[in-house]
């Protein structure tokens, strides 16, 4: 993968989001080295859509939800968010843009401040922008907890640590819908909670999204759970996109090597489903010094001496349906045969 | 190994490992918490036990128990943990640690936390030899360095002299498996081997861990919170909630026939990877109970879909499904009259999730 390209950017429709060529890139101490954490990549979200971003750690998945809250800036790229380029904004106009895209985090207890009341950690938004009397304030917040299934009696009296890991992330999907935001960025969201709770969060922020008409986008490392919530599915590897698909497209068919993989580890919970053997061994090589051609290509069963010199172009292999891989699962010039052991 | 080969002939009739009635109460301020309270089971030699359940289910607290591997302060045990015909509940810690790394070892899930970071890989891995197996340095080295290729690490000379921070998170954990490994244990104890790791590394590490299995003919214990690595990797799967054991079977019948209805909410509630993006999912209201005050009758009344009067104050017994080795903890399992009456009603209804108060 390891793929550049803008072929799956589009060009019709409310594109609510746009980023091109987004690179950052983290120094290591003072060695002169760099951790190329996002090396390019380009990716568009419509209105309304959700889209999800998959790829195991070291990808880059958080590091590019953040820099599209410019959380730090990017080293180079842009990002254009309801029109407006984000990356040479003035640190106040950002602020104000990121009333309109908010974040949530993983770990529910430690990104609520453990000191306050939560009633009024979701409050402060309103009070930092001055939406509303107070009392409006307050009935806005209210209506919120008890939205996202919080007692607000409960809220105004207690602090984070009593709640559990499954609550705290509700306050903290009310706090950031509470400046009525168009976009929410969900960084591993539901991997910190257990399986009967991380179901209620899902369905609570599809709830949500159809409510008060949300664009997400979902970052997280289990393939299942991003299925379940998305619309269109990007995987990343190294700091590249491998692949760009509508949801249903990219499990029944994947186009990629690295998709494939992922899937084929996922564990099925059916005893009858063979545990499939493991083809593919060793781990993502560093960020640091990242392998040239396709940054797939050590790992990858099909790589031939073009992955490891030239890096592939994202390009269509079916409708809406884009990778970026030189001998793709299907799509591809020439079929290649891939001997599996 | 030669001592792998003397516990293997040590055969000895019944069970490697028979559990009864085990007890682990913690006294807190807040009261005496029940972690484990009332769990039996037996294991045979060789085959590998899944134990599944929410977080503070009590399922680390067992495998815990069952070792001997918990603070005496403040700690309540009782019960009989009955290992290959002894009974070790009441052994002291000089006698316990007897036990550990020859005969059960553990696996912990956090590979970074787990290491000595101030002490090279080999040195770790050989730390057990020379102690439990009386190895001399050059012997233990050369077995430090034969189990890291067992665990198939990348370039295992190498690793003997670095460090853990030298090493990804997947050879880390391939380093601790090698440690638990080390003296032939009889019984390894995975507590969620892979939950720190990642999708493509974990399907590696449970492949390793059931190569190891086999080869030795050793029993494991794979602790977990996820269905799905159980499903591949065991024999047998035991359900645990609020600190008891609710059903207990092998994998192919629990999955093919589970009675419990926490069991069925719970393996409803994963997304299923087959289903098409944007299918509800189904939610187990309500959060596991606190363990101080648990609830009178069946501990999942509270959040169960089909509860009955009788599930409220009544606390059902472990019963014998129509095979033998298939036991559960309900008045009115999956597939009874009143379930299916009840699942019916609640189809009528459209029991479409709502976002429930917590």
């Amino acid at each position: 993968m390891a793929g550049s390209g803008k072929a799956h950017l589009r060009d019709s429709g409310d594109v609510l989001l746009r980023v091109e060529d987004l690179v950052v890139e983290f120094p290591v101490g003072r060695t002169g080295l760099k951790v190329h954490a996002v090396s390019g990549i380009s990716f568009d979200v419509m209105r309304g859509e959700t889209l999800g971003v998959v790829g195991e750690s070291g990808c880059g998945k958080s590091t590019t939800g953040k820099a599209m809250m410019m959380l730090p800036r990017p080293n180079s790229g842009s990002v254009v968010f309801e029109g407006t380029e984000l990356t040479n904004l003035p640190a106040d106009e950002m602020r104000a843009a990121r009333t309109r895209m908010q974040m949530i985090f993983q770990d529910p207890i430690s990104s609520l401040n453990p000191r306050r009341k939560v009633r009024d950690i979701v409050r402060e938004p309103l009070i930092i922008w001055k939406r509303g009397s107070s009392a409006e304030q307050l009935s806005r917040v209210d209506k919120l907890l008890e939205e996202v299934g919080i007692d607000p009696q409960r809220a105004a009296e207690s602090q984070a640590h009593q709640f559990s890991g499954g609550q705290c992330q509700r306050i903290s999907i009310a706090r950031s819908l509470v400046l009525d935001p168009t976009m929410i960025i969900c960084d591993e969201p539901v991997s910190a909670l257990d399986v009967s709770v991380q179901a209620q969060v899902l369905n609570l922020l599809e709830d949500l999204k159809a409510k008060y008409g949300l664009t997400l986008v979902f970052i997280a490392h289990d393939l299942a759970v991003v299925k379940n919530i998305s619309d269109r599915v990007q995987v990343m590897y190294l700091g590249k996109i491998c692949e760009v698909a509508p949801s249903n497209s990219m499990y029944t068919t994947p186009a990629h090597h690295y998709t494939k993989l992922l899937l084929d580890s996922i564990p099925v919970p059916n005893p009858d489903v063979a545990v499939a053997k493991v083809t593919v061994q060793g781990e993502p090589p560093s960020p640091v010094l990242p392998p040239p051609g396709c940054r797939f290509n050590p790992r990858c069963p099909a790589a031939d001496d073009r992955c490891r010199t030239e890096e592939p172009q994202v390009r269509q292999v079916a409708d809406g349906h884009f990778v970026a891989c030189h001998h793709p699962l299907f799509g591809g010039d020439a079929p290649v045969s891939v001997t599996t052991v | 190994m030669n001592t792998r080969i003397q516990a293997a002939t040590r055969q000895i009739d019944g069970p490697l490992l028979k559990v009864t009635d085990l007890r682990t109460h913690f006294r807190t301020e807040r009261g005496l918490v029940r972690s484990v309270d009332g769990v039996s089971f037996s294991l045979d030699r060789g085959k590998a036990l899944g134990i599944v359940g929410e977080s503070g289910s009590g399922k680390t607290v067992l495998s815990r128990s069952i070792m001997g591997l918990l603070p005496s302060r403040n700690t309540e045990r009782s019960g009989s943990v009955i290992f290959e015909g002894a009974e070790i509940i009441d052994r002291s810690l000089k006698e316990r640690r007897k036990i550990w790394g020859r005969e059960m070892s553990m696996i912990f899930q956090d590979p970074m936390t787990s290491l000595n970071p101030v002490m090279r890989v080999g040195k770790q891995i050989s730390e057990g030899l020379s102690i439990h197996l009386g190895m001399d340095k050059q012997n233990a080295r050369e077995t430090a360095l034969k189990l890291l290729y067992d665990v198939r690490i990348p370039e295992p000379e190498k690793r003997l002299d670095q460090y853990a921070f030298e090493l990804s998170g997947g050879m880390r954990q391939r380093v601790m498996i090698a440690i638990a490994l080390a003296c032939g244990p009889t019984i390894l104890f995975a507590d969620e081997p892979t939950t720190a790791l990642d999708v493509t590394v974990q399907a590696q590490i449970l492949e390793l861990i059931g190569d190891q299995r086999r080869d030795r003919n050793m029993s494991v214990i794979l602790v977990t919170h996820d269905l799905g690595v159980v499903a591949g990797h065991t024999d047998e799967i035991a359900v645990m909630y609020g600190g008891k054991l609710v059903e207990k079977a092998p994998t192919r019948t629990l999955f093919a026939n589970m009675k419990m209805p926490y069991t069925e909410a719970l393996l409803r509630s994963i997304p299923n990877i087959e289903d098409p993006s944007h299918t509800r999912l189904n939610v187990i209201t309500g959060r596991p109970p606190d363990l101080v005050n648990p609830p009178q009758g069946c501990r999942f009344s509270p959040r169960c879909e089909y509860v009955q009067p009788k599930c409220v104050t009544e606390e059902p017994p472990l019963l014998t499904a129509e095979h033998l080795d298939h036991v559960y903890a309900c008045w009115y399992p999956v597939g009874s009259p009143v379930y299916r009456e009840k699942r019916a009603q609640l189809d009528r209804q459209g029991s479409g999730a709502t976002v429930g108060a917590v």
